[in-house]
């Protein structure tokens, strides 16, 4: 089985509408309130609006007419009220969840780090502390919380996982970050949903939740699997391109999926800090850049300053 | 290498020339698309050299001042830019019922499309719909003889026609830009982005932004100063309170925008850094700027068309507005509201929760005032009369779809669910379903309640109701079933997608699409008929439909000077008053002389040069820039000494002109309104309503 067509094949769920962990679950059970909640200050009209145009069209003279009426302080105060309430419901529900489901907020002192670089089309997923590294292929164990940092080195991208968390954008030059835990076994499906070039939507990613078991397995795997993601490779693969397309200038068949030991820790804060030394990055060493050269775009040495991103948040 | 004369302007970015160098099934559409451009022009030359009307074309339309032709101009503009508009769409949705696994469109030519869908349709269709309903009624309305400077009137307009014709060269020569209506860097950055695209559309909008300020600056000055004896800001007729608000949003709206653009083009010709990738660019300083014009441009959009709403309610169902107060104070709220949301627009930044909860209940604020505007035009309806009128079906499509919308709104002012629909096709449908239904129908149904106070005659029914109902159908089918696609995970701005899944929904938008571009084509043939027909049509004696405001109150078409002896007002329906007491068509004591603001080649040429500056700065032929923009600033400062002297009409003329109306009025038997739609109908009406106790 070729690696897209395995996408299609298997069960796979990219919507918060078959969520895979708990936040998704409570962002669907939001959407269900919210709609709910709203449909009592709406649905008068789609009762109303019907009923009234019909009773007092001009052909019913049976109906009243009073073309002087024009307030009524009851209804008035029923006007502004209602709606009013409503949205203080929605308002006190609104705050408690955004809180709540904040995909910034941690969800257990002893996360998995992950890190996630955007790439025109692809996503390269950087396992520090396991010394691996994945292309188009998130694998996390099973109960366990994964904290993911992300950023980009080319455009502004927005990485989404809908089946547990939805998406937060990924910014060249910045870190955002993402909180979330996979309830169970399963495959899921990501994606960049920020417009990005020509093949953006061809951006997506496997999700895999595997049993911690058989993640640390994987995980051995992809260090012995003879691929090394060194600034060389890294290079290449920032080239426009799905990761299918990147495979054959990698030397990888086909069939194999982009599993790399990643001998580099300080990848990630490479990339980042590849925008803030006070140079230009000129247009050969973007990638992204029409005329992008992978041979002029090996992110800082490893002596050079390493940008440390600041938490925006506490 | 750039060419001194030529700047970077080369055979090959002839559209054309392309198509036959590299014939393919996208070169050949847009090659297509483009000759219509010339030969398009060299048809419309043709005519007008056959009928000889070069001369009037520039003695009574380019050189006007007059509000109400300008106004005319600005919806004319718009029909042909939204004729591009529904064209582009079609296109989009019917490619996307075939796309899976790969469409008929190549992903370029799709982004080409939806970007300049987008940026079409709401700054080229959408603006100058309202800013041109605005031109046409708010000087009417408040019983003014025009705006209170004509002539910076003239110059918004063809400011405006200018960028809308840099974005239409776009299509013939080089390629407009990729990154979406939007335009948000560091996509359309240099270092990414080379080529003419975000050039071209910071020109376009940029140049069609100053003309809206200046139109903002020029509504609010008129609306203040030049209203009526006696019209004080409680008795101002609705849609002049919606305008009111939208020149007031125009004004601290439109600079963000200038700003970023201004910033952006900095970036791009100057090698500045505000929103590039390194030396401490930041491309979300864009997305803050960019939202704080684009979501105050939202209530731009609607705030008439609710004027609208508001009018056509009361006169339609023959009854004084439901909660007059209620609904200003509820236009005045959104207007201060709208500029305290823009933040929702990317609520994934990866910003605090705190921060995002605080937008987020911001914006179900402004859910307010909404719900009580639609909640009053249902009580403007209760215990009326209504007519089933094409304005009444569009009012309808509009309670139930902009319902819809809001609720829509709703769910996506929930951060928490945001971070799943955000960039989806759900927020796709919501702003279609609130732009269409809201925006389009309230200037669709405005278009057929003014027209005959413009030309004189009335449109057809017959065809006007079968085009609102197929607006409404093919809204429905097109965008509802892009909210479960969004829900499903299908994102925005998608050419191709390899979910059978999401086939069925696109089949049916794609059906949708089709209805609507129908709906087009239905609107061109009720305006073709209604012309055919004008006579039987015609309304002379100026009020069709028992109308309530001041506009009614002189006849159709509105002659030159508006109103012969300018009206005073002691209440909110001036006019039904006056029909009520019997002293509407009283014989007036004293003409005096009116002196009307000049004919002006002013704004054209100011017009063409800016034109001319942003092709040349696109191309970058300098040498052309800098000789327009000289021409520019030559032609204001020439203009600037001409002596103001205005054009004369004695009071015998308007004395003629006048009494005749009058006499007339006075003299035939007005029509019920069971004779609305009938050949009976010359704008005169007669109460035939006994109010139930």
């Amino acid at each position: 089985m070729t690696h897209s067509a395995s996408i299609l094949l298997s069960v796979v769920s990219d919507s918060f509408l078959r969520p895979m962990g708990s936040i998704a679950d409570a962002q669907r059970e939001h959407l269900i309130r919210v709609v709910l909640l709203t449909l009592i200050a709406v649905g008068p009209v789609f009762i109303a609006a019907p009923l009234i145009l019909w009773r007092y069209r001009r052909g019913n003279a049976q109906a009243a007419y009073r073309p002087k009426w024009n307030s009524n302080k009851l209804l008035e105060s029923l006007m502004w009220g209602v709606p009013m309430l409503v949205i203080t419901l929605l308002g006190i529900t609104l705050w408690r969840m955004t809180h709540t489901l904040d995909p910034y907020r941690s969800l257990s002192t002893d996360p998995i780090r992950l890190q996630v670089i955007g790439l025109d089309w692809k996503w390269v997923f950087l396992y520090p502390d396991e010394g691996v590294a994945t292309v188009d292929e998130l694998i996390v164990p099973t109960g366990r919380a994964v904290s993911m940092h992300l950023t980009t080195d080319t455009v502004m991208q927005s990485f989404r996982v809908s089946a547990l968390i939805g998406q937060v954008y990924a910014m060249p030059g910045m870190v955002t970050e993402i909180h979330l835990i996979a309830a169970e076994d399963g495959e899921m499906r990501g994606m960049n949903t920020q417009f990005s070039g020509l093949e953006f939507w061809k951006q997506k990613f496997e999700v895999h939740a595997r049993e911690p078991n058989d993640f640390a397995h994987v995980m051995d795997q992809a260090r012995n699997s003879g691929l090394s993601l060194t600034p060389e490779v890294y290079a290449l693969l920032a080239e426009q391109g799905t990761a299918d397309e990147a495979r054959p200038n990698l030397g990888v068949s086909k069939d194999t999926p982009l599993r790399f030991a990643l001998p580099d820790k300080d990848l990630f804060m490479r990339v980042v800090a590849r925008y803030h030394t006070g140079k230009p990055v000129n247009a050969p060493s973007q990638p992204g850049s029409p005329s992008y050269q992978p041979s002029c775009a090996v992110p800082p040495p490893a002596d050079a300053p390493l940008y440390m991103p600041m938490s925006t948040h506490d | 290498m750039t060419d001194t004369l030529t700047g970077n302007l080369t055979w090959d970015s002839i559209m054309i020339v392309k198509a036959i160098k590299d014939p393919n099934f996208n070169t050949i559409i847009t090659a297509n698309a483009a000759a219509m451009i010339p030969v398009g022009t060299v048809l419309i030359f043709a005519i007008l050299t056959w009928t000889k009307y070069w001369k009037k074309l520039f003695s009574e339309w380019i050189t006007t001042t007059d509000h109400k032709k300008l106004g005319i101009m600005y919806v004319i503009f718009a029909m042909i830019m939204l004729f591009r508009g529904v064209v582009e769409g079609t296109l989009m949705r019917i490619n996307q019922a075939g796309a899976l696994d790969g469409g008929m469109l190549s992903s370029d030519h799709f982004n080409q499309l939806f970007t300049t869908h987008g940026t079409t349709m709401i700054f080229f269709v959408a603006m100058p719909l309202i800013i041109g309903l605005m031109n046409f009624v708010v000087p009417l309305q408040i019983g003014a003889r025009d705006v209170a400077y004509p002539v910076l009137n003239q110059i918004s307009f063809w400011l405006t026609a200018a960028g809308g014709s840099l974005i239409t060269i776009s299509l013939l020569i080089g390629e407009f830009s990729t990154g979406g209506w939007s335009n948000y860097p560091p996509y359309t950055g240099k270092v990414i982005n080379p080529g003419v695209g975000p050039d071209y559309w910071l020109l376009a909008v940029g140049l069609s932004g100053i003309g809206s300020t200046l139109t903002g600056v020029n509504f609010s000055l008129t609306i203040y100063k030049l209203r009526a004896k006696g019209m004080r800001f409680m008795r101002m007729p609705l849609f002049v309170w919606t305008s009111l608000c939208t020149s007031i949003l125009l004004i601290f709206a439109m600079p963000p925008l200038t700003a970023s653009i201004i910033m952006l083009g900095l970036d791009r010709y100057l090698g500045f850094h505000f929103f590039t990738n390194d030396l401490g660019g930041n491309m979300m300083s864009y997305a803050n700027l960019f939202w704080m014009f684009g979501h105050p441009e939202v209530y731009i959009l609607i705030l008439p068309a609710f004027g609208v709403m508001s009018e056509i309610s009361a006169t339609y169902a023959a009854k004084s507005l439901y909660g007059y107060k209620s609904i200003v104070a509820a236009t005045m709220c959104i207007a201060v509201l709208s500029f305290t949301v823009w933040l929702h627009h990317f609520f994934t930044m990866g910003q605090s929760a705190t921060i995002n909860a605080a937008f987020g209940i911001a914006t179900l604020l402004i859910a307010i005032p909404t719900g009580v505007k639609i909640y009053d035009w249902l009580a403007t309806l209760f215990r009326g009369r209504i007519r089933f009128t094409t304005p009444i079906i569009y009012l309808s499509g509009f309670f139930i779809l902009f319902t819809i919308g809001g609720l829509s709104g709703i769910v996506l002012a929930n951060p928490t669910i945001d971070f799943q629909v955000h960039n989806s096709l759900f927020l796709v449908a919501h702003f279609h379903n609130v732009i269409i239904p809201g925006t389009l129908f309230g200037m669709l149904a405005g278009i057929h309640y003014w027209f005959p106070k413009s030309f004189g005659f009335r449109l057809l029914e017959s065809y006007g109701r079968v085009t609102a109902m197929l607006w409404i159908i093919g809204f429905c089918l097109t965008f509802f079933p892009l909210y479960p696609l969004g829900l499903m995970g299908m994102t925005r701005r998608t050419v191709d997608y390899m979910d059978p899944a999401y086939q069925p929904y696109m089949f049916v938008a794609g059906a949708g699409a089709l209805c609507l571009s129908a709906a087009f084509v239905g609107l061109l043939l009720t305006i073709w008929r209604s012309i055919v027909h004008r006579k039987e049509l015609a309304v002379p004696l100026g009020d069709p439909w028992d109308g309530r405001t001041l506009e009614w109150w002189t006849p159709s078409p509105a002659p030159e000077w508006n109103y012969a002896v300018l009206p005073e007002v002691d209440a909110i329906d001036a006019f039904t008053l006056a029909k009520e007491r019997g002293t509407a068509y009283a014989p007036v004591d004293k003409y005096t002389d009116i002196t009307l603001p000049p004919s002006r080649y002013y704004g054209f040429i100011v017009g063409l040069l800016a034109a001319t500056m942003g092709f040349a700065i696109v191309w970058y032929i300098w040498w052309l820039a800098i000789a327009s923009l000289t021409g520019i600033v030559i032609t204001v400062i020439v203009y600037g000494y001409l002596p103001q002297c205005g054009h004369v009409i004695p009071a015998s003329e308007l004395a003629e002109a006048d009494e005749s109306w009058r006499r007339r009025a006075r003299a035939e038997r007005g029509i019920s309104r069971d004779e609305e739609t009938a050949v009976s109908n010359q704008g005169l009406a007669c109460p035939d309503l006994i109010p139930t106790p």
